[in-house]
């Protein structure tokens, strides 16, 4: 993981001191409102329905035990114990006040976390693959790539009123992509060219909200110490043309679809050429020195599927199937990445207490040699576990409520905060979650269905990502009452495709039988081992439509 | 009370600013130091170029491109800033500095505020007419916030990982 260097921790301090000095004038009346509000915003300051929100950032999903107590501690101490694990690999705090922000921003920066830039029309948290560096997937590990635009983008001076906020993804896995790529302003591919070159395929104009958009390829291959400058003119080129008349069109997206990819790309290519080999080109020795942050733990050397393991998965089925679903394969022998689930019924998803936080921070130490990644499924990931110990971690996570062994299925619900925290929201998203997961709580079906992402967004926002579930669900306002409209067929991997309107809207009481009524076209219609996208992809939406509204 | 900042000292400004005119190529100019809007400039500056004491602004969705050539002839260029949430001017000062390698007094001008001067600072601006109801004392703080920084800019033509010890 990567660990701050005095530069790091003075950039970081020096803004705790700028914010307690904005926040000061604020309270003594020297800042408006309206001038108060982006700087605010760009600490990750929310004011929302309820209360204040803020949103902390966790770069590209890593955290170590420390920084997990740490939010432990501030979650006591200024909120009310809890706190929200976010789909863009952020943590929320639900309940602070204003004045204590900075406070909280100093206590977080001790422990190198910041809410640097997690908010607001400016650079957002760079967010990756939550298996980076230790699967067996990926080309390279794309951390450190994640770490060099982290800096990068941290106060770019150029660069912190854009039309619009701006999301940047990376994945280096050629086949898979946890990282949703394809639907964020800047999607990163890693990739080797013809002569076996390390770089990039540069996607542009992807996004969820009001106008769900597949991003371009605008360059098949960048090398790769050509990153930052060619960020810079993206960059460069929405700042100077990106719309700002009208917020719902301001994104990169509306931008590129009005230049065309192919006219964006060139004048892309135009700002770059000037400065292409300016200093920001990046040296061997700065990618050196930010890999060697991320190198292998030390690794026993030890046999995959060991003896202990394959007598307990023989033996106990609910073992098993907590194994099948929510353990992956590992890069190393003997390794297995486990994820943990934060999708207890009955809970908001991504919702964790005080006292889970210090559990996953124990975890960690004890399994995972003190680091974990959070997911923008809202779940949590051990990188590194020993497979040999993955029955005593499955014995001791059950009590702890994180071993729901629902990973990627109907019942691992993506959900947004929605109308019971967000002054955004249409409509209210946990109670649609709630319901779903009392209604498919029988496991067996829920794995005869298979790999199926249902996400739930309460407004066009899309925090949720409803677009790209196979199954997704739009919180939408009719005079004053809350509806869901479904879409069916979104995906978000490496075949992403934005997910089509089933049809007019429904009560939430009507939400679990709708549901039920698709997944029954898709039983009725699967071909041996279809998966739901797949089956939807060659039948299309009409048998639904006619199942649904008959 | 004087609430310009030029190079970190704060003075009373000598400058006129000139709104922009429909009829540009008509526009009188006064006798003086004045500021003229770009597009002022474009249509009269056969005539303007003898001036010792005249500088150009321009508006957030101009382009500096269309100063190119007079870059070197020019005493002082201003950016306006219609809000501050408008950040197309810390594009246009970098181009103006870094791509045409103008030498003059850069100046942020309009809804120009302390929390903006570090960023503007970072992107070529040294003259800064802060926003008439706020004091350039306070304001001279917003100079230094940061000890150090990351990306190469302007000010810092170096990123930091090529200086890091």
């Amino acid at each position: 993981m990567y660990k701050y260097d005095d530069y790091d921790h003075q950039i970081i301090r020096d803004r705790v001191n700028q914010f307690q000095d904005q926040t000061n004038r604020y309270f003594a009346g020297e800042l408006s409102e309206e001038e108060y509000l982006p700087l605010r915003l760009q600490n990750g300051l929310y004011v929302q329905r309820l209360a204040p929100m803020l949103r902390i950032c966790i770069p590209y999903g890593m955290l170590s035990s420390t920084q997990l107590r740490r939010l432990a501690t501030v979650t006591r101490d200024y909120d009310k114990g809890y706190a929200h694990f976010t789909t863009r690999q952020n943590v929320q705090l639900n309940w602070p006040t204003i004045e204590d922000s900075p406070k909280i921003l100093a206590e977080l920066a001790e422990v190198e976390l910041h809410a640097v830039q997690t908010s607001g029309n400016c650079i957002r948290n760079t967010t990756t693959d939550q298996y980076a560096g230790v699967t067996a997937e990926e080309l390279v590990d794309p951390r450190p790539y994640c770490e060099i635009i982290r800096q990068w983008s941290t106060f770019h001076p150029e660069f912190a009123f854009l039309p619009r906020k701006f999301k940047i993804a990376v994945n280096a896995c050629p086949d898979s992509d946890r990282a949703a790529i394809h639907v964020h302003d800047i999607g990163l591919q890693i990739v080797t060219n013809s002569d076996g070159k390390l770089g990039y395929k540069v996607l542009v104009g992807g996004g969820l909200g009001r106008t769900p958009m597949i991003g371009s390829v605008i360059r098949e291959f960048l090398p790769e110490h050509d990153l930052l400058t060619y960020l810079d003119a993206i960059l460069r080129v929405y700042n100077r043309y990106g719309r700002r008349d009208n917020k719902y069109k301001a994104r990169i997206k509306i931008l590129v679809k009005a230049m065309t990819p192919e006219g964006f790309a060139e004048k892309v290519e135009a700002e770059w050429q000037h400065i292409k080999d300016g200093p920001s080109k990046l040296t061997d020795a700065e990618i050196t020195r930010i890999k060697s942050h991320f190198t292998d733990p030390a690794y026993k050397e030890l046999n995959d599927q060991p003896e202990e393991l394959s007598a307990k998965l023989a033996e106990n089925k609910f073992f098993s199937n907590w194994h099948k679903r929510n353990v992956a394969p590992h890069k190393k022998s003997g390794y297995a990445i486990v994820n943990l689930t934060l999708k207890t019924l009955g809970i908001p998803p991504g919702n964790v207490t005080d006292k889970q936080l210090e559990q996953l921070a124990q975890l960690a130490d004890e399994y995972s040699f003190g680091e974990l990644r959070v997911t923008h499924e809202q779940n949590v990931v051990l990188g590194d576990v020993e497979q040999n110990r993955l029955f005593e971690l499955w014995e001791a996570i059950k009590p702890l409520g994180f071993a729901t062994p629902n990973l990627g299925t109907l019942t691992d619900i993506i959900c947004c905060p929605g109308g019971d925290y967000c002054s955004l929201a249409n409509a209210k998203s946990i109670p649609v979650a709630e319901a779903l997961q009392s209604k498919f709580d029988d496991l067996d079906y829920v794995y005869d269905l298979g790999d199926l992402d249902l996400n739930i967004s309460g407004c066009m926002n899309a925090c949720g990502h409803h677009h790209v579930g196979n199954i997704g669900v739009l919180g939408v306002d009719k005079k004053g009452e809350e509806w869901y409209q479904i879409s069916l067929g979104g995906a978000s991997g490496q075949d992403a495709s934005i997910g089509q309107i089933l049809g007019p809207s429904f009560a939430r009481e009507q939400m679990p039988d709708v549901i039920e009524k698709i997944l029954q076209v898709y039983v009725d219609k699967r071909s041996d081992e279809e998966l739901f996208i797949d089956t939807f992809r060659r039948i299309g939406i009409t048998p639904f439509k006619e199942r649904v509204y008959a | 009370m004087p609430n310009m900042i030029l190079d970190g000292n704060i003075l009373d400004d000598q400058w006129v600013y000139l709104e922009k005119s429909d009829t540009p190529a008509q526009q009188e100019i006064p006798d003086g130091s004045v500021i003229v809007p770009l597009k002022t400039w474009l249509a009269q500056k056969e005539t303007l170029a003898t001036r010792q004491d005249l500088g150009v602004w321009l508006d957030s969705d101009e382009e500096p491109e269309d100063l190119a050539d007079d870059i070197a002839s020019l005493k002082l260029i201003a950016v306006n800033f219609p809000k501050f949430a408008d950040g197309r001017g810390y594009s246009i000062a970098r181009l103006i500095r870094e791509r045409y390698g103008f030498k003059g007094e850069l100046r942020a001008i309009g809804d120009v505020l302390l929390d903006q001067l570090f960023y503007m600072k970072r992107c070529g601006f040294n003259g800064f007419a802060l926003r008439a109801d706020r004091s350039a004392e306070k304001a001279l703080a917003g100079l230094t916030t940061f000890s150090e920084v990351y990306q190469a800019g302007t000010d810092q033509p170096l990123p930091l990982f090529r200086r890091r010890a």
